[in-house]
This record gives C-alpha cells, sequence and structure tokens, in this order.
C-alpha cells in the first residue's frame, strides 16, 4: 500500500542524505520526496511517498525516528489528509492544436505559464491521480518535459 | 579562557573521563598531539594501523562498559578505521571516532588526504558530525559521548578539519545535552510488565533467549535473578555470552548455528519465548518460520527497529533491559506472595536434561599420537585459568570453539566481533581490554588466518608491556570457509589452505614479544601456563588437526534442530 509520511527534520547538511540513504541501504522505496523549510528556524519538512506492506511500512518508521537529525515522523495515510502535488508540463501545441489543449487546460482547472511558437507550458496542482489523468489527455499532442514536485500533504482539521 | 579546537577536544576528553585513547597521528591530526604533553593524564597508546587503533578502543569499550575513544588522520587513516567502526556498530559497542579532515576552504577540491568520512560512515554509525565551527566542538563532543553510551549504544563520529583545531574560542563544557530528535525509552510499562508476568506463570515450557543488550544493560543479576527465581531455563547468542552463569543447571548453551542440541530444541519446544536484549539475527534463527514456532514471544529491547523486525512477536516491549527485568523481577515476587499458582516445570527439566545427555557439546578425542584437538585447547584454557580471565576471539572455527568449550560466567569477559564477524578483531582488542585492565589475564583465541590481519599490533603490545596472550589454534587453513567447503562444496578447498605462514614463534620474538609451539598433547598445559605466567605479550602457536570442523552445525537456511552433529 502507499504511504505518505510526513517528517519533519533538523535542516542541516547531510540530513536528505542520511533520510535517503536509510531506504536504500535497507531496500525501501521512496516514489516521491520534497523537502522544504517550515515557519521554524533550522527545521524542514519532508514529504516522501513510500510503498511497502505494513511490516516494510512500520520498519521505514522506526528507522526514521531512529535517526538523531529527525525530530518527527507523521503517518498521513493513518489519518484523514489533503495530498496535493503540482507538475508543471511543457506539450506541442502547433496551430490547428492549441485551442484543443486550452479547452483541456479549462475543464482542469489549471493554467498555461508559459506560451512558445509551438509549445505551451502548463501548471497543474493536484491529487496523483488528476496529474495522471492530464498527462494521458496530453500524450497525443507530444508532451516534451515535465517537472513534478512530488506529494506535499497535511492532516485535514476535521477528522 | 579561550583555547584552540585540539585543546577543546583534549580538555573535553578529560571532562568525559577519558583516561586512554588509541590513535595514529597524520597531517591533518597533527595540532592534537601537538597538545598532548600537555594533557599527561590523558594517556596515548599508538598503534601500528588504525584498524588496530579501533578495535582496541572496540575492546576497551567492551571490557569496562565505558565509551572507547580512537583518534586518526584524514583520508586513509579515517577509512583504515570503518572495518572497525562497523564491528562496533552491529555489536552497539559505544565508542567515539575522532577523524582529522582537511581544513575548511579545501573540503571538496579533493585535497591531500581528503575523504567524505562523514559521507562514508553515514550507514555504519549512530550518528556522526562534520565540526565547521570551533564554538559548537564542547557541545559536539559531549552530544557525542552522550549517543554514543546512552539508548542502544554504538559508534560515533566526529569529524575535526584542522583549521578548526587551530582555531581559538571560549571553552565551557556543557553539564547536559538534549536533543529534540533524540529521546530514547527506558522505563518498562507496568501494563506490559504485568502481562509478561502473567505468561511466565502460566508457561510450561518457558525460555529465557539472552542477547548482547544484556550486557550492555547491565543486567545480568536480574536476569540470572529472574532465570533462578522461577526456574526458567537460559541460552544466549555469541553476544549475550557471559550474562548468565555457564555453570548453573538452568543454563542451555549457546543457540543458533553451532549452538548446543539442548538450546536449538529447547528454543523448538518453548511456549513462551523471553528474548531480551537479542535481535533474532539469522546465525540464531536458522529459517524464521520455524523459529520458535509453537511460542508466545516476548521481546525486550530499547531499539524499537529490533522489534517486529524479523520475527512478529506476541508482546513487543521497548525498555531498557534492566529496568525492566527489575520490574517484572518485583512484580513476579508479588504474584508468589500472593499465593497465585505457577505452572510446574518438572516434566520440562526432565526433558533438557534429556537432551543435554543426548548430544552435549562434544568432539572426537585425539586419537594416540594424533595431531592435537583445537576444542581441547581451549577447554585447557578454561582449566588453567579457571575461567577468570578475559577472552577475545578472533573470527571464524577459533571464535565458534572459543564460545563452545569456554564456560562464560560473567559479562564482559568475552570479547569478540559477533554482527559483523571481523577477522583481526580479537588481538587488538584484547590490547584494549589489557590497557583497561593491566593486572588481569587477556587471552586471543585466534586463528593462524585471522591472527595476521592485525599482527602489526604486537609492536603495540610490546611498546606499552600490554602481555596479551595469543593462543594459535593453528590448522594451516582458513577453517571455517574449509568447513563450508568441506560439507557443501565438494570438497573443493579453493585458496582457503594457508600452507605458507610465517613461523609464529620467530615471528613474535622478531617483535619483542615471547613465542611458543605446541606440537603434542602433553606440552599443552605446561607451555600455556608458562605462557599465562610470562611478564610479557606472548604467542603461543597450537598445530591442531587440520581438518577438525565446529559441531553441532545448522546448515544455512535449514531449521535450528537440523543440526549435524559430531
Amino acid at each position: 500500500m502507499r504511504h505518505i509520511l510526513s517528517i519533519l527534520v533538523e535542516n542541516e547538511p547531510g540530513v536528505l542524505s542520511r533520510v535517503s540513504g536509510l531506504f536504500s541501504g535497507r531496500g525501501f522505496n521512496i516514489e516521491t520526496l520534497n523537502v522544504a523549510p517550515t515557519l521554524e528556524d533550522g527545521v524542514s519538512i519532508m514529504t516522501i511517498t513510500t510503498v511497502g506492506d505494513e511490516q516494510i511500512i512500520e520498519q521505514i518508521i522506526k528507522q526514521l525516528r531512529k535517526l538523531v537529525t529527525v525530530i518527527k515522523v507523521v503517518d498521513l495515510t493513518e489519518v484523514k489528509n489533503v495530498e496535493r502535488e503540482m507538475m508543471l508540463l511543457k506539450v506541442s501545441a502547433e496551430d490547428g492544436k492549441r485551442a484543443e489543449i486550452l479547452r483541456i487546460v479549462d475543464v482542469f482547472r489549471c493554467k498555461v505559464v508559459d506560451v512558445g511558437f509551438d509549445e505551451l507550458t502548463i501548471e497543474i496542482t493536484g491529487t496523483q491521480d488528476k496529474l495522471s489523468a492530464l498527462i494521458n489527455l496530453m500524450q497525443r499532442f507530444g508532451i516534451k518535459e515535465i517537472a513534478r514536485t512530488g506529494a506535499v500533504a497535511m492532516r485535514r482539521s476535521m477528522q | 579562557m579561550e583555547l584552540t579546537g585540539a585543546q577543546i577536544l583534549l580538555e573535553s576528553l578529560g571532562r568525559e573521563g577519558v583516561d586512554v585513547l588509541f590513535g595514529f597521528p597524520g597531517g591533518a591530526v597533527i595540532d592534537i598531539y601537538h597538545q598532548f604533553p600537555n594533557y599527561p593524564n590523558l594517556k596515548h597508546v599508538l598503534v601500528r594501523h588504525e584498524q588496530g587503533a579501533i578495535h582496541m578502543a572496540d575492546g576497551y569499550a567492551r571490557a569496562t562498559g565505558k565509551v572507547g575513544v580512537c583518534l586518526v588522520t584524514s583520508g586513509p587513516g579515517a577509512t583504515n578505521a570503518v572495518t572497525g567502526i562497523a564491528t562496533a556498530y552491529m555489536d552497539s559497542i559505544p565508542v567515539v571516532i575522532i577523524t582529522g579532515q582537511v581544513p575548511t576552504p579545501l573540503i571538496g577540491n579533493d585535497a591531500f588526504q581528503e575523504v567524505d568520512i562523514v559521507g562514508i560512515t553515514r550507514p555504519c554509525t549512530k550518528h556522526n558530525y562534520l565540526v565547521k565551527d570551533v564554538t559548537k566542538l564542547a557541545r559536539t563532543i559531549k552530544e557525542a559521548f552522550y549517543l554514543a553510551q546512552s539508548g542502544r549504544p554504538g559508534p560515533v563520529l566526529i569529524d575535526l578539519p584542522k583549521d578548526i583545531q587551530q582555531q581559538r574560542a571560549a571553552f565551557s563544557y556543557p553539564k547536559k545535552v538534549s536533543m529534540r530528535g533524540y529521546n530514547p525509552h527506558y522505563e518498562p510499562n507496568v501494563k506490559q510488565v504485568r502481562k509478561v508476568a502473567e505468561l511466565i506463570c502460566k508457561a510450561k515450557n518457558p525460555v529465557l533467549y539472552a542477547g548482547g543488550g544484556v550486557i550492555s544493560s547491565s543486567a545480568s543479576k536480574e536476569l540470572t535473578k529472574l532465570a533462578q527465581a522461577h526456574n526458567i531455563p537460559v541460552t544466549a547468542t555469541l553476544m549475550g555470552l557471559g550474562c548468565f552463569p555457564g555453570d548453573d543447571p538452568r543454563w542451555l548453551g549457546m543457540l543458533g548455528m553451532h549452538g548446543t542440541f539442548a538450546a536449538n530444541h529447547a528454543i523448538s519446544s518453548a511456549d513462551l519465548l523471553l528474548a531480551v536484549g537479542a535481535r533474532f539475527d539469522d546465525r540464531v534463527t536458522g529459517k524464521l518460520s520455524a523459529f520458535a514456532s509453537k511460542a508466545t514471544i516476548v521481546h525486550i529491547d530499547i531499539d524499537p527497529t529490533s522489534i517486529q523486525k524479523n520475527v512478529s512477536v506476541d508482546v513487543p516491549v521497548v525498555a531498557d533491559c534492566r529496568l525492566f527485568l527489575e520490574a517484572l523481577n518485583k512484580e513476579l515476587a508479588e504474584v508468589v506472595k500472593s499465593g497465585a499458582p505457577c505452572a510446574p516445570k518438572d516434566a520440562w527439566f526432565e526433558q533438557i536434561t534429556a537432551w543435554k545427555k543426548k548430544h552435549p557439546l562434544t568432539y572426537k578425542p585425539a586419537a594416540k599420537d594424533g595431531p592435537i584437538k583445537p576444542q581441547a585447547v581451549v577447554e585447557a584454557i578454561h582449566k588453567l585459568t579457571k575461567g577468570d580471565c578475559i577472552i577475545a576471539t578472533e573470527v571464524g572455527q577459533n571464535q565458534m570453539w572459543a564460545a563452545q568449550f569456554f564456560n562464560y560466567t560473567k559479562p564482559r569477559t568475552l570479547l569478540t566481533s559477533g554482527g559483523l564477524g571481523t577477522m583481526g578483531y580479537g588481538f587488538p582488542a584484547a590490547i584494549g581490554a589489557q590497557a583497561a585492565f593491566p593486572e588481569k589475564l587477556v587471552i586471543d583465541v585466534a586463528g593462524d588466518g585471522s591472527i595476521q590481519m592485525c599482527i602489526q599490533e604486537l609492536a603495540t603490545a610490546v611498546a606499552y608491556n600490554l602481555p596479551v596472550k595469543i593462543v594459535i589454534l593453528n590448522n594451516g587453513y582458513l577453517g571455517m570457509v574449509r568447513q563450508w567447503q568441506e560439507l557443501f562444496y565438494d570438497r573443493n578447498y579453493c585458496n582457503t589452505c594457508l600452507d605458507v605462514a610465517p613461523d609464529f614463534v620467530k615471528l613474535a620474538e622478531a617483535y619483542g614479544a615471547d613465542g611458543f609451539r605446541v606440537k603434542k598433547a602433553e606440552d599443552m598445559e605446561a607451555t600455556l601456563k608458562a605462557a599465562f605466567a610470562s611478564p610479557k605479550p606472548c604467542i603461543v602457536d597450537v598445530l591442531v588437526d587440520p581438518e577438525e570442523n565446529v559441531y553441532p552445525m545448522v546448515p544455512a537456511g535449514k531449521s535450528i534442530t537440523e543440526m549435524i552433529l559430531v
């Protein structure tokens, strides 16, 4: 099963490699990983999505908690959560295709953030399913490049 | 008062109560060495190879329970220590390693003798630091010592660039440190204590399975009390040997791949398995699905990651072993006082006695005028010392015979690389223990293969008059690999025969130590006695049966009751 782990870490050199090394060294998988500073000085938040059975996830969480530079680990899959990912997608948009692409952008409520003579860059935010759906639809126009942030997530206020 | 980084380091070591450290100088640590004459209370043991230094610090730590300290230079000095760091990590031994580093402006430039030792040792240390600010040095050292010996102990490395050693800062040593990401859990949960006590009362066939955690948490007394008061048989892992008196009738012997028949069968028939400070290593469990398959398993460990890692357990307990056993003993005393009935264990002990009788630990005695049996050498050491000594071992057959045929009765008397299985560990570890206990007899049970991996430390032993006794069980082979080749690889003794070997007696003498050779069984005791009485470090080269095997043996991947017996 896929799990979303929210990990508070000390923001210091090496902390990312401690966490990623733990996954690679023990044969665990990282699907997505996102790191950014929090409001508190010196503390960053990492969101990792990973796949494994209950025993593996339990072991991953315990191993993460064992790292001295990890302050807190929460498995957001265990609670109601809101999860979002952002993606930039550059798609071929020669004359004749452009109107169709813009219609899809409209339906997905995403937006165009850059325009070239024969291509468009689209910014989309949503769940992984929504992002995958857009990729599927855009494939027939020719996707040139994508960049994704990986999931970020939070516990919902109303549980 | 402003001090240089080098002075801050040595001052701080003094505050941590360090009396001896093991090291080797180099360009990136000269500033530290320059200060040693000003710190006469800090004894420095100069080794001949950095691997020796880290194993000595490890042996010192295992024998004393204190933190061992090792100091090496940057680059190759640091990488030479890595095997020893991994050895200490696998066995949860508290060691602090100080490595020199190139000056901070050069870091990352592929400078001379530069290596990213923090990156290299990240997976084999409990934690590590690169110090980039001299004002944070004292706090870092305090944290390192705190981390090394608290919770589940382990090695902690501090990488100290040369310019930081030279810069000055005001010195004040913190009394306490706290880290928000590190809060080991020691206290047992009362409900769990009660639950375990109930299980013990109900159990007809309980077994205590003790590991190295019993020794590192100083829980031997409590464990012994528990076993004796409630009549529970005890087995231990290699790392746990000595945590329970080997002369007690409840003692089953070691379990696992080379464990006793009684121990492995008791585990397999147990209805309650109390795992204390052990981690269900593959060398212990054999085929996992068959291990203690009839038992309710209680697992007590300070490290949550050890629990549910290999074996699914029924009662997981995260706590310090000693504190938990103390609470459990109190709870059980109350239960007994209240007159609650406990299941009788007579039938269980009858069964155990039968197993012990049927297949005791044994070996085929030497033929008349035949070669000496290595097991007999270990037995002779036990007889001559009456068990009152510290045994270090190398790795392989020598290690298993030293585990099987010496009756350990006290904790911290067996120093052996259990998890990593590091050949070359025993001799330097013995030197470290001897440095801690100059008056004690410290013996390294070695093989002719392993001993050559850190033989250069003979110079260290002679230089500091640390009279370690090396007893080589010399079979002319890398014996354990040869045994596997014999049993599982069609006797294809490929690259395991050490027919070209140094003359160990002359080698000892060349280093200024004493050398002895034993060829005949009748000379063995007298020669060992002479070596043990010598004030010098000694090598006793005992020529033993070349193709003797370690039995019992459970082939890899088999259930622990599927044993090859003598």
